[in-house]
């Protein structure tokens, strides 16, 4: 089948078999490896993705559902060579180990971001609580999210728009 | 150097490696792609036990999906492979243990096609007896895993110190009680994953992959391909995760993925899916562990005697190193006159069991722990005060007769540094008080009281120590390589003979060499792992690498440095008395600092008078030894001590145990980066919380429930309250300006801290890990073959 749809701000067109998942168009097809799997169930959130503002697990996206939808990968959150705030303070806070849940951690909190800019400690622990990490014990990932929300909120950066 | 003269060591340091990590940047192994590269896929049968009679491919050599089938009749050399032991085939072809085990390995373009294939390989076989209770493993009866040993016994280490039974008869009261402990799993996120690549026109076999320990692969490939070490060369892609489970899972599939690219002539990829993951990878082992405490009223413990029994599962594997460490630590932080322990590893049909951050340490914590508390209620004093009776201090003898000196034995420090911080005494009595023996949980089950709303949630407060001998001790050989080489304009390339697991050692390491050159820690570029470069260092395990690798760091910048001070002293005609003070990218004369020149300058002056400005720093640890007959010895040359104390409020309705906060006190010695220690903290605590409260592989008949992240509960970001890093230092001769271990040590005591928690919030014991709803409401487990299941 032929699947249509926007990737990272660019109109893609894929002839596929419709047994793929989103994730293997991402990977297999288009070489987009910074979308991890890590357990294709939809349990560990690796695969995050945005799908029109949302973030799904790709993993169990069928390439059918991806016709006409606008998807965000984590290869686009940095502009230009710029990181995003979130990216930023994921380093700065030691958010990031082994980095393996990394780019889905960072899609779920841009995803929270964009929707709702001024989150509670619950609200951002809710939004990372379908991605797991088994290395830091999500304090410094919460603590990372923290900082962008107070940062973004005192002034405002065109990031928190793209 | 004193520790505020530090630039950089101690300091919060952004990981090396951050920025490809949060853009998606960082190629993991299944990331990567080459040309003509096969699939592969395993062929298993459902049995945790049998004799394989026949395998029949026929009716799939001829599919055109398949480029070719590896089995056991492909391996060149060694068809048996093992860490210490040599039992686990690389290819199964006369009986299986347990059902993670491999026959045949299919190769093709198409994973899918594979699959569909794999249902057509028919193989017979003959179910063998079962043996899943470990426990008995060792009694006359039961079939033998590995008949070719003779026993299902792995290993035994005793320990005897002093008198035991007399011990026991000198002392005021006596308490014996029974532990367990649950198998679990790594759950590293991800999966395994290796490739390897034949080199055309030459006798190599290059193998990248998410491996933990890139020499024990190598030296496991070479065994099996019969070659020399030099021809095996690993490289290591980013690991996502590993806590001890990529070792001997990835000797194993390197050396599968080797055969077959050597057959084929083609690169093979294989890569687990979560399934196959949990399937076939090691566990941590489930204890089962008896102790005896002899104990005089005011407190002092006289005499102890353990009796501890791991279950090994199908393989050795790395059990008789884990369970080594058991022995020198079962007894705990506690100077114990009489000492009797026995502990021994036995094969069985359950999954296998190896290294797991902790390596034998937080099953005997949890039971030694638990049974201090027990001890302390008994006696009518507090948890902080029965371990400050016995806890170690500088002189102390340890259970191996091993005597506490030339470091901090910072025990009672730690212990009191977390008394303090959480007022612990007074709200562990206060709690104490108000338990009423009908708020015990499974009172709401047994209709026996009505449960006031107010009662339903209770809070506890727990806590534990213990003390941890620091890298491999006398397990084995212990020292570690580093190379450093200054370019001509001052940047720098590093690296170490141990391998990043995630936990972050290559920022550890460019710290420790910036701080000795006086170099921004980003000047220093440090390089892809490949055995093929840097000398053989021993595993990346036993929280070894700031200690073993960062003093060979330090090493290899010292001559680096000591090279560029000889060029200086001859350009500026010095005295060799004369020295320097590298800092700020400056070299200065330290009694006149207005001589001085750039770093880049001194480079390239180097450079241009022909100075080796390359190094191989070395690093070894001092000498240990073991009487192995009566478990005598120095057993590590330097430990480190933690406290951590727990906050619970346990739900006596439904049994759930919240974790309201944990604080976690460590002396890992010089602490060189900040943020990667407090998160060594929090990721630690996490997976002790998980291990206490949650997890658990079940194996009916050998094979394994729980085989995905739907059925196996890691914590999420919702499950654990606040985690309080505190780090007490203490003056330590070895390792780079005297850091030593945190990794391992912030995982090992959560388990035994909740439980004990728990126990102050309730009021009862709890001798069974996990602490989830079944063990808190029945003490039991509810499985679905459970005839009483629906009662």
């Amino acid at each position: 089948m032929t699947v249509n749809f926007v990737l990272n701000g660019k109109a893609v067109s894929l002839v596929i078999a419709a047994n793929r998942r989103l994730i293997d168009m991402l990977r297999d097809s288009l070489g987009l490896t910074g979308t991890k799997e890590g357990c294709g169930i939809g349990e560990c959130g690796a695969c995050t993705v945005l799908m029109n503002g949302e973030a799904v697990n790709s993993c169990l996206i069928l390439a059918g559902q991806v016709e006409g939808a606008e998807i965000v990968t984590i290869e686009a959150i940095a502009k230009h060579g710029t990181l995003h705030p979130v990216q930023e303070n994921f380093l700065q806070y030691g958010a990031v180990q082994c980095g393996f849940c990394t780019p889905g951690m960072v899609l779920s909190t841009y995803a929270l971001l964009q929707t709702n800019p001024q989150p509670s400690e619950h609200e951002i622990a809710a939004a990372i609580s379908g991605n797991l990490c088994r290395c830091t014990g999500y304090k410094q990932i919460l603590e990372a999210v923290q900082k962008t929300v107070e940062e973004m909120n005192s002034a405002p950066s065109e990031h928190g728009r793209s | 150097m004193s520790a505020d003269s530090f630039t950089v060591v101690g300091k919060p340091v952004v990981r090396q490696d951050g920025r490809e990590k949060v853009t998606g940047a960082a190629r993991f192994a299944d990331d990567l792609r080459f040309p003509g590269m096969l699939s592969a896929v395993m062929v298993r049968i459902p049995a945790a036990h049998a004799l394989i009679r026949s395998v029949d491919y026929s009716a799939i050599n001829n599919d055109p999906a398949l480029a070719a089938i590896c089995d056991a009749s492909d391996v060149p050399a060694a068809k048996t492979v093992g860490i210490v032991r040599k039992d686990q085939p690389v290819f199964c072809d006369k009986k299986v243990v347990t059902p993670g085990d491999v026959i045949a390995m299919l190769l093709g373009e198409s994973e899918e096609e594979l699959l569909r294939l794999r249902d057509q390989v028919r193989i017979e076989y003959e179910l063998l007896p079962v043996l899943t209770d470990y426990c008995n493993a060792l009694a006359p009866n039961e079939p033998l895993i590995h008949p070719e040993f003779g026993s299902n016994l792995i290993v035994h280490y005793p320990l005897r110190k002093g008198n035991v039974e007399q011990g026991f008869a000198e002392s005021d009261h006596l308490l014996e009680q029974t532990y367990t402990t649950q198998r679990v799993e790594h759950a590293y996120i991800e999966p395994e994953c290796v490739i390897a690549i034949p080199r055309e026109g030459r006798k190599e076999i290059q193998i990248i992959g998410s491996i933990q320990n890139p020499f024990t692969a190598r030296r496991i490939v070479a065994d099996v391909l019969g070659w020399p070490l030099t021809h095996v060369r690993i490289q290591q892609a980013e690991l996502g995760g590993s806590f001890g489970g990529k070792d001997d899972i990835m000797c194993l599939l390197s050396a599968r993925a080797s055969i077959a690219a050597l057959k084929t002539g083609r690169p093979v990829k294989i890569r687990y899916r979560r399934e196959e993951s949990i399937l076939e990878s090691y566990k941590r082992h489930p204890y089962t562990m008896h102790y005896k405490a002899g104990f005089m009223q005011t407190g002092k413990l006289k005499a102890m005697k353990i009796d501890i029994i791991a279950d090994g599962g199908a393989y050795a594997s790395m059990s008789p190193f884990t369970t080594w460490r058991t022995v020198v630590q079962a007894t705990g932080p506690y100077e114990i006159e009489h000492v009797w322990t026995d502990v021994r590893a036995v094969y069985s049909n359950n999954p296998y069991t190896g290294a797991m951050r902790g390596f034998g340490s937080p099953q005997p914590i949890f039971a030694q722990e638990s049974l201090m508390d027990e001890i302390a209620v008994q006696l009518g004093m507090t948890p902080d005060e029965i371990r400050r009776i016995n806890g170690f201090r500088a002189g102390s003898i340890t259970a191996s007769g091993q005597e506490l000196a030339q470091h901090d034995v910072n025990l009672v420090t730690v212990l009191d540094t977390a008394v303090g911080q959480t007022a612990f005494a007074e709200r562990w009595q206060e709690n104490e008080q108000h338990i009423k023996p009908t708020w015990t949980p499974s009172c709401s089950l047994d209709n026996k009281d009505f449960i006031e709303p107010d009662q339903l949630l209770q809070k506890g407060i727990g806590l534990a120590t213990s003390f941890r001998g620091c890298s491999l001790g006398a397990e084995g050989t212990d020292a570690a390589a580093a190379y450093l080489s200054l370019r001509p304009d001052g940047s720098a390339s590093l690296l170490c003979g141990l391998a990043e697991n995630g936990q972050g050692l290559r920022t550890t390491y460019c710290i420790i060499a910036a701080e000795i050159l006086g170099i921004p820690v980003d000047s220093i570029e440090y390089l892809d792992f490949d055995t093929a470069y840097i000398a053989d260092s021993g595993p990346t395990v036993a929280s070894r690498s700031t200690l073993m690798g960062g003093g060979a760091v330090k090493n290899a910048a010292e001559i680096v440095r000591t090279q560029l001070e000889g060029t200086l002293r001859k350009r500026w005609n010095l005295a060799t008395d004369r020295s320097f003070v590298f800092s700020s990218g400056l070299v200065a004369l330290v009694d006149d600092p207005a001589k001085y020149i750039s770093f880049l300058d001194l480079c390239a002056l180097a450079h241009s008078t022909g100075v080796n400005l390359s190094a191989i720093g070395w690093y070894r640890g001092p000498r240990v030894h073991w009487d192995e007959s009566v478990g005598q010895g120095p057993a590590y040359f330097t430990y480190v001590y933690g406290c951590q104390v727990a906050e619970v409020t346990v739900n006596i309705g439904t049994g759930e145990v919240h974790l309201d906060h944990i604080t976690a006190v460590h002396d890992p010695g010089t602490i060189i980066n900040l943020l990667g220690a407090q998160g060594q903290v929090y990721g630690g605590v996490t997976q002790g919380a998980g291990y206490a409260l949650w997890e658990e592989i079940t194996a009916p008949n050998g094979k394994i429930k729980e085989l995905n992240f739907d059925e196996y509960l890691i914590p999420t970001s919702l499950d654990l309250g606040t985690i309080t890093p505190l780090f007490v230092s203490g003056k330590e001769t070895y390792g780079p300006w005297g850091a030593k271990s945190l990794g391992e040590p912030t995982l090992e005591l959560t388990a035994a801290a909740i439980a004990n928690a728990v126990r102050n919030a309730v009021g009862k014991r709890f001798f069974n890990l996990p602490l989830n709803l079944e063990e808190i409401l029945l003490q039991r487990k509810l499985r679905p073959e459970d005839p009483n299941a629906n009662q």
